[in-house]
């Protein structure tokens, strides 16, 4: 109990300081998630309402494979993507390993899955509603599945935050990808899981708490958003 | 008109949905500039065989034929208004604008779509998201997006089934003026008052069948079915 108030204090002297090292970590920890929520959405929100709107043999099996990888652990990613970024590995060329950049790609990769299943599913039934109205438009699959992006924006709002709790909360991929370097790859999750290491338990958890802070405020300001948006568009 | 898609002609029309025949073995014709309206209980395959003929359902068994036309030739020249239409999550307007893209319209939509919802009295709500709308301006913006396609054919689902009165009048009179510009009307009711208003030929479902397809002045006097003239008298059939 005195640890916990002592790192609630620890934490609050940190934000209120503004401490330049937590807002490095936090400021990293904000731009790889974010980027990687922005790549993965780019490609796992065409891809759910493509597999909404297909229909061919197999597509069960891909859903389901789909979904499991929800699921995927993160040091699984991490080591994948750490392979193919070694220098030996077949995009060592690109020298990013232990770079943002890395941590950014396998990040993307983790939280795919999760966009695009989300996506599948909100697309699906809402297809269940549209797809007469398209049907007797004459509408083709690719502008019923644009058609369809566009309208359920605010549902597939919570499958983009979703993919962003988990590539902000998760530590295994990026501590294998960048390494955990003070200054260059340390974020948030790498810099709890270190002071832990270290046996510094106050401060690991303060910046747990600064971490569980951030990610609610981000959340409450996209539900705000949202709840606008919807109000005004109905 | 050489290229017109009418003629509709139906020819041994059946559907089944699993072991369930929903429409059973139904002819019939709908001329150039008529309006049809289906009249029947519920559960009677009106909404099936509008979907039919308009190419949303395929028939088990049968044939629609569009004065020889290739199906996907005719069905550019349809369009539908259904019983729930559904509104996109953008402007009324934009909801026009849409359908008229869809349609290889996208040139001159802003105008096309300002002029349909002119039509139907809702030029001064273009900018409104469409959702929140009253059912019954739904219904109008869902006509309006239907017209702005100039369709030869316009099928009506129990365009207003839902409505008041007075939403149901601005329906009808809206109905009025696309059939009055040309537009051949296809439409389903169980309203027996409102196919008085507008029908030029009744056609009656019961359970799957056509019992007859009439003239209207003709059917309102002398129904050639008992069922349709205890419906006319106001007994429920079923």
């Amino acid at each position: 109990m005195n640890e916990l108030s002592e790192s609630l204090a620890l934490a609050l002297g940190l934000v209120v300081s503004a401490d330049a090292g937590l807002r490095a970590i936090a400021g990293l920890s904000l731009r790889v998630s974010g980027t990687a929520v922005l790549i993965a959405s780019a490609l796992a929100l065409p891809f759910g309402a493509w597999l909404a709107l297909a229909r061919f043999p197999g597509r069960q099996g891909v859903i389901v494979v789909l979904n499991g990888m929800m699921g995927l652990p993160p040091v699984v990613v991490g080591l994948l993507i750490y392979l193919l970024l070694s220098r030996a590995g077949p995009l060592g060329a690109l020298g990013i390993l232990f770079t943002p950049a890395a941590m950014i790609a396998a990040q993307a990769v983790l939280i795919f899955p999760i966009i695009a299943a989300l996506a599948r599913q909100v697309i699906e039934d809402a297809w269940a509603e549209y797809h007469e109205e398209f049907l007797s438009l004459n509408a083709t699959r690719w502008q019923c599945a644009q058609a369809l992006l566009w309208d359920m924006r605010f549902s597939l709002s919570t499958a983009v935050m979703a993919g962003f709790g988990r590539a902000i909360a998760e530590v295994g991929a990026v501590m294998i990808v960048g390494g955990n370097i003070d200054g260059v790859t340390r974020v948030m999750t790498t810099a709890i899981a270190l002071e832990t290491s270290k046996g510094d338990l106050p401060l690991a958890l303060a910046l747990g708490a600064v971490l569980i802070v951030l990610v609610i405020a981000i959340n409450a300001a996209a539900q705000t958003v949202k709840i606008l948006a919807v109000k005004r568009h109905g | 008109m050489a290229d017109s898609i009418l003629p509709l002609a139906v020819e041994g029309l059946s559907f089944r949905a699993g072991e369930t025949s929903v429409i059973e073995d139904v002819s019939f014709r709908i001329e150039r500039g008529s309006r049809t309206l289906v009249i029947g209980p519920n559960g009677a395959g009106k909404s099936v065989l509008l979907r039919l003929l308009h190419g949303l359902l395929q028939p088990t068994a049968g044939k629609v034929r569009w004065n020889d036309r290739a199906f996907d030739v005719a069905r550019r020249s349809q369009a539908m208004v259904f019983q729930r239409p559904v509104m996109l999550r953008r402007s009324v307007i934009e909801n026009v604008i849409f359908a008229l893209r869809i349609a290889g319209n996208g040139g001159h939509s802003e105008q096309l779509a300002h002029a349909a919802l002119e039509r139907v009295g809702l030029a001064q709500l273009a900018r409104r998201p469409a959702r929140v709308l009253s059912g019954g301006e739904q219904q109008r913006l869902a006509l309006a997006r239907a017209w702005a396609l100039e369709p030869e054919v316009l099928f009506l689902d129990e365009p207003t089934a839902s409505l008041d009165p007075a939403a149901t009048r601005a329906i009808e009179e809206a109905i009025g003026a696309v059939h009055a510009a040309g537009t051949t009307i296809v439409m389903t009711t169980h309203d027996l008052g409102q196919a008085k208003r507008i029908a030029d030929t009744v056609m009656v479902m019961h359970r799957g069948h056509l019992l007859e397809a009439t003239p209207a002045g003709e059917f309102f006097n002398q129904p050639r079915s008992p069922q349709a003239a205890a419906f006319i008298r106001g007994e429920l059939i079923w």
